[in-house]
């Protein structure tokens, strides 16, 4: 009796504990998305080195992830309108649903219950359940004409449970309640022409989206929504030729120091300098090319920005008392994305052309370690879970 | 990963024997890589690597049917006013325009 006992006993421990499941915290664990192979690397940013490879996750150009808040599950939000939930303990695919046609990036719920995804095609918002993938709302956004809806960018997760997200071709911003029952939906029309993309601040109060088609940004304080939006940095651009731009700047990860705020200028070699009390103009910053992420190491001493084709080669780190360049870095074409390690003492840097990211000691400015990667862009570290907007 | 460069190289052959069957002009096999290379990457950030659309259109056979390819030839080469379509010409000729145009109507092989 007493060796059955045991014999199940070992049975149901060899069950319950999977050969492929992990145990251990997950804080220092990330996804790095390999865009063309429709593969994800899980990642141990202690380590420095892959935990998995997980693979069939359709089209991941232009890829982005959120994180459950007890940081186990990544949710991927691919081009194609795909949504996976991803275990990061168990390196597999806890579930997986293509929820839309063509889709721009998403956001977990201040509660974490539920997650929003951006689309393209067909133009609008979806909401879902962040346990099983169910549809809980769908948003249509305002139709273009009798074949299209809006193009919805710049989706991010506020305060109260809201979801705060922008329309592209009919300039407006919407912002969805999901408060208690019944979603609520406050629409902000005329705020600018063709807004790219959106970000909110830190502290979750002010939305802020870029615009193309017109000189400065549209900004909505969200303590404030009846006083509507407003415009900022009304001057930038305004009478200078633009470059070409090859391609759009990454508002989201915006940069925060302090009193100041440093974003990149739209068809400019240029760091914008922000002073966020008036959120004026204090500066600007020339860089080697045209600015696309550019992003606050954790205690906001450096800046570190990378740029759009035919620049993308290159990363530069600015130095935030001085607003000089300290580090110039050539790693090779397709530097798409930057990651900061929770307290950032490292950065990984994904090298597309090279096929690898690199890891760089903030403090010395020198590389540290090396991973292969097929053709990686985004970079997402678990401590995402718990700042709001990422 | 040798099996993949053959299939490479079978699908620049390919391209480049369709190229001359119906083209006056194609570029050298390596030069074809490159623009192919640049139209999934960087064309790819606006148009979607796989060319479905993004925050620009889909540049699918089905799309651009309608559109004459001067009118394609000339969007790379000098971009569109009003949207954020920017002038390619620093980085290709009129002539590697024109054999990416007439790819693109006649669908790009994965």
């Amino acid at each position: 009796m007493k060796r059955l006992l045991l014999a199940v006993f070992l049975l149901f421990s060899t069950l319950s504990v999977s050969a492929q499941c992990l145990l251990r915290g997950t804080g220092d664990m990330g996804v790095i998305i390999e865009r063309a192979s429709g593969s994800v690397q899980v990642v141990d940013t202690t380590l420095k080195k892959a935990l998995f490879h997980i693979t069939g996750l359709g089209d991941l150009s232009h890829a982005s992830v959120v994180y459950s808040r007890d940081e186990r599950y990544a949710y991927i939000f691919g081009r194609d309108g795909g949504l996976s939930k991803i275990d990061l303990l168990c390196g597999t695919v806890a579930k997986r649903i293509v929820q839309g046609g063509n889709s721009i990036g998403g956001a977990i719920s201040q509660d974490g219950k539920l997650i929003a995804v951006s689309n393209y095609v067909p133009g609008g918002v979806k909401v879902f359940s962040s346990a099983d993938l169910s549809l809980v709302v769908d948003v249509e956004s305002t139709p273009v004409n009798d074949e299209r809806r809006s193009k919805t960018v710049g989706l991010v997760d506020a305060p109260g449970q809201h979801f705060v997200f922008s329309l592209y071709d009919t300039g407006e911003i919407w912002v969805l309640g999901l408060k208690g029952g019944k979603p609520e939906l406050q629409k902000f029309k005329n705020i600018g022409k063709q807004p790219y993309d959106g970000l909110i601040t830190p502290d979750g109060r002010y939305y802020i989206a870029g615009l193309f088609g017109e000189d400065g940004m549209a900004m909505l304080d969200l303590w404030h929504t009846e006083k509507g939006v407003t415009r900022i940095m009304d001057h930038y651009g305004k009478g200078e030729q633009k470059l070409p731009v090859y391609k759009m700047p990454h508002l989201e990860g915006w940069a925060m120091a302090g009193d100041t705020a440093f974003l990149p200028a739209v068809g400019h070699h240029e760091v914008l300098v922000v002073d966020r009390n008036g959120w004026n103009e204090k500066g600007r910053i020339q860089v080697h090319g045209q600015p696309v992420f550019v992003m606050a190491r954790p205690d906001g001493r450096q800046i570190w920005v990378n740029f759009a084709f035919p620049d993308n080669d290159t990363v530069q780190v600015i130095d935030v008392e001085t607003m000089q360049i300290v580090k110039t870095l050539t790693l090779g074409s397709g530097v798409l994305h930057m990651e900061f390690t929770p307290r950032g003492e490292e950065v990984w840097i994904s090298v597309r052309d090279k096929d690898k990211v690199v890891v760089f000691d903030t403090d010395t400015l020198e590389q540290t370690a090396e991973l292969p990667a097929t053709k990686p862009s985004g970079i997402f570290f678990t401590a995402r879970a718990h700042k709001i907007g990422l | 990963m040798k099996t993949i460069n053959r299939m490479l190289l079978a699908t620049l052959l390919l391209i480049s024997a369709v190229a001359q069957a119906d083209g006056p002009w194609s570029p050298e096999p390596q030069r074809q890589a490159e623009l192919i290379h640049l139209l999934r990457q960087d064309c790819g950030a606006c148009h979607g690597m796989r060319l479905l659309g993004g925050l620009g259109p889909a540049l699918t056979p089905q799309s651009l049917n309608a559109k004459p390819r001067e009118f394609l030839v000339t969007t790379i080469l000098e971009g569109r006013a009003g949207t954020p379509m920017p002038p390619w010409k620093p980085f290709l000729t009129r002539d590697e325009a024109t054999w990416l145009a007439t790819r693109l109507k006649q669908g790009i092989p994965e």
